[in-house]
């Protein structure tokens, strides 16, 4: 288990601070921010390879914020391009092995081992150079894993990839998380990669951490107007919270109010996901607490996903099939009906 | 055209003087022990020169390739002071600093080692004017190296040391092999800064003169027909030593 308290770190103007974090063993631990929000520099820090201002760091009940980096345990696996150019791909992996003596048969067989359980015996041999982007980042996983480390750190290991690559390693690591239960620190700016594969996350912004919970808590329950937004909450609004009964709340957004179940009261934020907005062409017979008439004034393709926007006003994102979006004919300037449960309304 | 003319400008001239004289000529001249003796001091003092600069200037162009420090621009300006510099002035300075009478001078000379007209005194002028070329090169090669290269292999369990010699210098030696050979041919065809610092010294029973003064030297006392000799001698070595140590650090750029 990693405990990190009131960590600081200043890295020439840009302030890592206030980070208090547990990751507990085995655990599939994500940080997720935006570019530039200090999630490498975190994962240095807690490699040793960053000096603290301040805080202590420890792994599995034991201080190492005083140890070199070479006497954490603590791997690292970064985007790409990062394999030993003047070695092959054996001894990329044999590396870390013969950095701290390992006896020369026992190197061998583990770096075989190794790479026979991530799928890149028939690499060994090759240049790295020659390598495609998957395959790397293959090799700096065994290369990582070979060592045995009490922690393995991915700092976005599958941003640089094609989505088919990007899928299959993502796959493989999942994989290799529950064949060696090695405790990892994965870090992203994909809100969609961190839901897909993460136990836990932690959302990180300028340099502290904005929320930390499971992937749903970020998705449904985002505390932060931040959080909602990264989380791709798309709708996000101000609003005041009026009379409460049993566990409902009536929240005036402007132009029209919502129904929650929460308790809050006063200035507050409303978030609602794109998914749980029903779009209907007449008003729907359902228990949903809210519906309102509003025109379509954007219709955004994603490919399998329609994004509509619905300006009752204020304007509503929703999402749609492909399928439904035909089904519904669905244009610009149609007037149609959203429907959404109070359940499906975070307040906060 | 333009192009053209300074490939000219810079070729012709030595191609005319290495063609100039008869090889008979040549070997006769190489052949004279005071030309000789200055070629081989010329060329040792070069060698001891870069080897000194290899080992003072390596650390440093690490140093400032990975770590920036308040004033680190004006700190790199002051390390190529001695490329604008008229190497004369060069020499005057360094006399300032080694001659038996000032500080280092004094400070040496208890060790045994003076400078005014010795050997040493040749490869400090040699180094003061050519090591920026080396510095300058080892720190380009070193700011090529991934800095994440290092971080990785440091939470493989490699030691500082272990990552500088197997991963950092492995990848930047090219730079600083070049720039030694930048180092070494500009140190070799120094005059200025050798001049006033050590004139004739003394190596092997003679006392030669570095190859560039022999040059001027003949010149001035004897004229254009005796220098020549010395000239396309100078000039053909350095050619071929350089041609070969270039090949060498271009080769190990196609691998």
């Amino acid at each position: 288990m990693i405990a990190i308290r009131g960590l600081k770190v200043d890295l020439g103007g840009f302030l890592l601070q206030d980070i208090n974090l547990s990751v507990e063993p085995g655990e599939y631990f994500i940080l997720l921010g935006p570019t530039g929000a200090g999630k490498t520099v975190l994962l240095e820090a807690i490699a040793g390879l960053h000096p603290l201002l301040d805080g202590s760091i420890s792994v599995d009940g034991a201080e190492v914020t005083r140890l070199k980096p070479e006497k954490r345990g603590i791997g690292i696996v970064y985007q790409d391009q990062v394999l030993f150019p003047h070695m092959s791909v054996e001894q990329n992996i044999a590396f870390g092995l013969k950095s701290t003596k390992c006896p020369r048969e026992e190197i061998a067989t583990r770096v075989r081992r190794m790479a026979e359980l991530i799928g890149i015996t028939d690499l060994l041999a090759r240049d790295p150079t020659t390598l495609s982007g998957g395959e790397k980042q293959k090799v700096a996983l065994a290369r990582a894993l070979v060592t045995e480390p009490r922690v393995l750190m991915l700092d976005e290991p599958l941003s640089a990839l094609d989505p088919e690559t990007k899928e299959n390693l993502q796959h493989e690591l999942a994989e290799v998380h529950r064949r060696l239960k090695v405790t990892m620190i994965h870090v992203t700016h994909d809100f969609e990669e961190a839901i897909a594969v993460g136990d836990r996350v932690a959302v990180i912004n300028e340099g502290r951490i904005a929320q930390v919970g499971t992937p749903e808590d970020v998705l449904r329950r985002p505390n932060s107007e931040f959080v909602a937004r990264f989380a791709l909450s798309r709708n996000v609004f101000t609003g005041q919270a009026m009379e409460a009964s049993n566990g409902h709340v009536t929240v005036d957004i402007g132009h029209v109010s919502v129904e929650a179940i929460s308790q809050a009261h006063g200035p507050v934020h409303v978030s609602l996901r794109p998914e749980d907005i029903f779009i209907s062409a007449s008003p729907l017979q359902s228990t949903a607490r809210n519906s309102f008439q509003g025109t379509i004034t954007d219709v955004g393709d994603r490919g399998a996903v329609v994004h509509v926007t619905v300006s009752v006003p204020p304007e509503f994102i929703c999402l749609v099939t492909r399928q439904s979006f035909a089904e519904l004919e669905l244009r610009k300037g149609v007037e149609v009906w959203i429907t959404f449960k109070a359940s499906a309304v975070h307040v906060f | 055209m333009l192009a053209l003319l300074i490939v000219l400008f810079i070729f012709v001239p030595v191609i005319k003087t290495a063609t100039s004289s008869s090889p008979t000529t040549l070997w006769d001249t190489l052949r004279e022990s005071e030309v000789y003796t200055s070629i081989l001091l010329t060329m040792c003092a070069g060698l001891i020169a870069t080897g000194v600069g290899l080992v003072l200037g390596v650390p440093l162009a690490y140093l400032l390739a990975r770590h920036d420090f308040r004033g680190k621009r004006i700190f790199e300006g002051l390390i190529d002071v001695p490329i604008v510099i008229p190497h004369s002035a060069a020499g005057i300075a360094l006399l300032f600093v080694f001659g038996r009478q000032f500080f280092f001078g004094k400070l040496f000379g208890h060790m045994g080692i003076t400078f005014v007209d010795t050997l040493a005194g040749v490869v400090i002028a040699m180094m003061f004017v050519s090591v920026p070329f080396l510095i300058d090169s080892a720190r380009d090669g070193f700011k090529a190296v991934d800095v994440r290269l290092e971080k990785v292999a440091r939470t493989l369990g490699a030691s500082p040391w272990r990552v500088f010699f197997r991963i950092t210098l492995p990848l930047a030696w090219r730079s600083i092999f070049s720039g030694s050979v930048m180092m070494w041919a500009r140190a070799v065809s120094e005059f200025g800064a050798v001049l006033i610092l050590a004139y004739h010294v003394p190596f092997f029973g003679e006392h030669p003169t570095v190859a560039p003064i022999l040059v001027a030297d003949r010149f001035a006392c004897f004229g254009l027909d005796y220098a020549g000799p010395v000239a396309v001698l100078v000039i053909l070595i350095s050619l071929v030593a350089f041609v070969v140590l270039r090949s060498v650090a271009l080769r190990g750029e196609k691998t």
